[in-house]
């Protein structure tokens, strides 16, 4: 007879990482698996931006919080993970661009985010960096970026503290309900847990249809780019209104070149090929934002898979109609927001009332095919 | 307004060595149109590299044998009717969307171009492995394929007293070449032994031409009695702000630095060093081709069949980028590759190809014997790994140590992406290209062997690209930004 955990986490990106961290703080026997190593996809690859200029309406209170997290993560999470908090700017060009601004940034204001208006001079003042063909910026000081990379080390850990049981390379095949408890199939042997949390990002979609739930989950191909240690050409998160650019420069010197732009792959063979056309018209914008960029040398392109749900906002509670499975992902602009949605989420599974924002993003809206078992 | 021009050829071939020259020239007289892209300015590679016009020749055969084969093959690739594009940087490498075939992004002064082909062969080539010492960042440290480049292309002595440290046939060559160019040879410093030459001498008596060439070059150096050591290594590069001198000690036949003996000591002004040439498989890594691990090729190397066809069909790979064997080798089996890919393509028939290949094969056979002789020499030597200093940086681009590495993978770490992840070890402007073979050698020890430890994954672009070349001039109102992310 195996060990059966109180709780089998799967997907160890931020989601699964942070759910699993709290869950253990809350006393519960945790497993986290994951097919790879902790924050090697997403979590790990994307662009580090903390900002509220590219997060949805409906996730600016959890992103404030988030912010509020990543920025003290060397107190609650134990270590740091290259966060610097910063002025942001998004940007509008063109007049259809600041119509576009102007409009959300009411919208995100009303939902809590300390964004202000200011002209292309002032936005020059707050970033000297920055291009003087710009006509309006929406200002936020609640703003910043990680170091994506160093998240999973940064997890890992913390979890080994709290006593998680990390099992990397472990990839989950199937589960099985038995004595009341969830076996979880894996090649390596079967992990027994009362309950069990997806966390899976893109791949949140293979694991609902093992417990006979069908919720399609798209995929976006993210393409980002760096440069080689320039000197400082910026020190604030730049982004431009439709959110299609992200921009900032690191410590060491690299400047990351993001914004959501479309590479090739798929959620089986993961990310595949660089767009060409996509990475020279990315760059072109991040030029145009940042003359000085066009002094640097691209080193490295690259490719995150990001999850979406039908209606663009997370998936966070029960799998309907399946006991004692639940799920948490699909968070666009995850790596702002996930820290304090996955931590409301673990709160909710150790017994407090769920968070009324969280539940509006019930997985039971998302499901085609309602659980079979 | 500068935008991605498209243009299609029948087979595109990436590298203007001897493999490259040898496929575009044996594709285009096979009927199939093909193009050839270098970034350097005329075909050659680095062994055949041709001098810049400004050296005229003073006297045939002035430039040496190597000379007179680079241009027969570049007269050869004129004569073919292959299309040429040096000068030419290539960047990016796909399978072409919605189509059969591949993609090649390229750019130059004259703005952005991507080619379209059904054929695709890699000549990529081979780089340098250098495995670390303290010192080996210092200014006058250079790598001993680098050295070559100096004197071929620019004749450049990297110093007024040149130690030259390594091992395989370069050592002998550059060393040789230093002298021939009125430079000073202050010590080889060889890793091999007698007995490891004489064990490489059956497969070297297939080419007597070259192994008579090596020969006069030993004794060239025995003549000028430069002193040279066999069965050592540099263990440092001594000096403030440049290379002053050398350390050496003995070693093991694995490498295995002895730290018991008294090290000795080589005053010199330049230290040129090799340990070996490592197959330069990024073009069909990215593309997706299966790979082995191949200690006694270099490295990882594309699987492919007799004809040089990799896992992918329409994809071939060429010369030492599927493995080390050599500049000859490399030109039979870029011709190898040209004719299949011309015959794959149905501009060939069957039998046609069979009667040119066959020949191409016999001669093939010969050369991989002394190519792979002289591989031999030139494979990882472990025990030398295994005495790279904690404190030595591995990764010069972040000046990440062997110490950090060994710490990543203490701390769990289990593949070189993660150690890159945690340590930024592979991320500077070389992306890897220098360190990666080391610390994937590092890891290696640490995991439980090299298939275990990964290597670095290969990206675009194959080289960086200066920004401004990849923008070109643009109107903002013409830069396609997709439709606004949801609110």
């Amino acid at each position: 007879m195996t060990t059966v955990l109180d709780v089998a986490v799967v997907g160890a990106g931020i989601n699964g990482a942070t759910a699993a961290l709290f869950l253990a703080r809350g006393g519960m026997r945790v497993a986290l698996l994951d097919r790879g190593q902790i924050c090697r996809q997403a979590s790990g690859v994307n662009a580090g931006t903390l900002t509220m200029q590219m997060t949805r309406r409906a996730l600016i209170p959890f992103a404030l919080e988030a912010h509020a997290m990543w920025a003290s993560a060397a107190e609650w999470l134990g270590h740091d993970v290259g966060v610097v908090v910063c002025d942001g700017l998004s940007l509008a060009f063109t007049d259809g661009e600041a119509q576009l601004l102007s409009e959300r940034v009411a919208a995100r204001r009303e939902a809590g985010a300390p964004i202000d208006l200011v002209d292309g001079k002032r936005a020059q003042a707050i970033e000297p960096g920055v291009s003087d063909k710009v006509l309006l910026a929406g200002h936020c000081k609640v703003d910043g970026y990680a170091n994506a990379y160093l998240t999973g080390l940064a997890f890992r850990r913390a979890l080994e503290r709290e006593g998680v049981a990390i099992m990397e390379n472990r990839p989950v095949t199937g589960a099985d309900r038995a004595q009341g408890a969830w076996a979880l199939l894996t090649p390596e042997g079967t992990i027994r847990a009362k309950r069990v949390v997806l966390a899976g990002g893109v791949w949140l979609e293979d694991m609902a249809s093992w417990f006979g739930c069908a919720i399609p989950i798209k995929v976006l191909i993210n393409q980002l780019a760096v440069t080689e240690r320039m000197p400082v050409a910026m020190r604030t998160v730049l982004g431009i209104a439709s959110g299609l650019l992200s921009l900032k420069q690191y410590p060491h010197g690299t400047v990351v070149i993001g914004g959501g732009w479309q590479g090739l792959g798929d959620r089986v063979a993961g990310p595949r090929a660089v767009i060409p056309e996509n990475l020279v018209g990315n760059v072109r914008l991040a030029c145009h934002a940042v003359p000085a960029l066009e002094r640097s040398r691209i080193v490295r392109a690259w490719l995150g898979l990001e999850a979406e749900t039908a209606d663009a906002l997370p998936a966070v509670g029960a799998l309907p109609g399946v006991e004692d499975v639940a799920m948490v992902g699909s968070i666009h602009s995850g790596y702002t927001s996930g820290l304090s949605i996955a931590r409301h989420f673990a709160r909710w599974l150790l017994g407090a009332p769920l968070h009324p924002g969280i539940a509006a993003f019930d997985p039971a809206r998302l499901v085609v095919r309602p659980g079979a078992r | 307004m500068t935008e991605t021009i498209a243009s299609r050829a029948d087979v595109i071939v990436l590298g203007g060595g001897p493999a490259g020259m040898c496929a575009a020239s044996a594709a285009a007289r096979a009927g199939s149109d093909s193009l050839l892209i270098d970034e350097n300015s005329q075909g050659g590679g680095q062994v055949y590299r041709a001098p810049p016009a400004a050296f005229a020749e003073t006297s045939p055969g002035a430039f040496g044998p190597d000379h007179a084969i680079g241009a027969s093959l570049r007269l050869a690739l004129a004569d073919s009717g292959a299309r040429t594009a040096f000068g030419c940087r290539a960047w990016s490498v796909s399978r072409d969307v919605g189509g059969a075939g591949f993609r090649v992004d390229v750019c130059d002064d004259n703005g952005l171009k991507a080619w379209r082909a059904p054929a695709l062969v890699v000549a990529t080539g081979a780089t340098e492995r250098v495995l670390p010492f303290p010192g080996w960042t210092l200014p006058g440290v250079h790598g001993l394929a680098a050295a070559t480049v100096m004197l071929k292309a620019q004749k450049l002595l990297p110093g007024e007293r040149v130690a030259v440290a390594g091992c395989g046939p370069l050592l002998l060559a550059v060393a040789a070449g230093i002298a021939k160019a009125g430079g000073k040879v202050a010590g080889v410093i060889d890793l091999a032994s007698v007995s490891d030459w004489l064990r490489v001498l059956p497969g070297a008596l297939s080419r007597p031409d070259l192994l008579a060439r090596g020969a006069a070059w030993v004794a060239g150096i025995a003549a000028a009695g430069t002193p040279y050591l066999r069965r050592h290594a540099v263990t440092a590069a001594l000096g403030d702000d440049r290379v002053s001198a050398i350390a050496l000690s003995p070693v093991a036949a694995d490498g295995t630095v002895d730290r018991a003996s008294q090290p000795l000591r080589i005053d010199c002004d330049a230290l040129v060093i090799g340990h070996g040439l490592v197959p330069n498989c990024d073009v069909t890594r990215i593309l997706g081709a299966t790979h082995r691990y191949a200690p006694a090729d270099g490295g990882w190397i594309a699987v492919r069949d007799g004809d040089m066809r990799t896992s992918i069909p329409g994809l071939y790979m060429a010369g030492d980028g599927g493995g080390i064997s050599g500049a000859a080798a490399a030109a039979l089996q870029g011709e190898l590759a040209g004719l299949a890919a011309a015959r794959d393509l149905g501009a060939l028939a069957a039998q046609r190809h069979l009667d040119l290949a066959a020949p191409l094969r016999r001669r093939l056979g010969r050369a991989m014997r002394f190519g792979r002789a002289m591989a031999g020499l030139m494979v990882e030597r472990p025990g030398l790994v295994a005495s790279i200093p904690a404190e030595t940086p591995v990764c010069r681009c972040e000046d990440v140590t062997r110490a950090e590495i060994d710490q990543a993978v203490a701390e769990g770490a289990r593949e070189v992406n993660q150690v890159k992840a945690w340590t930024r070890c592979g991320m500077g402007p070389c992306q890897g290209r220098m360190c990666g073979d080391t610390v994937a050698a590092v890891v290696a020890r640490l995991v439980g062997g090299r298939s275990a430890a990964g290597a670095f994954t290969a990206r675009v672009p194959l080289r960086p690209v200066p920004t401004a070349q990849l923008i070109g001039s643009f109107d903002y109102a013409d830069i396609p930004i997709p439709r606004p992310a949801p609110l």
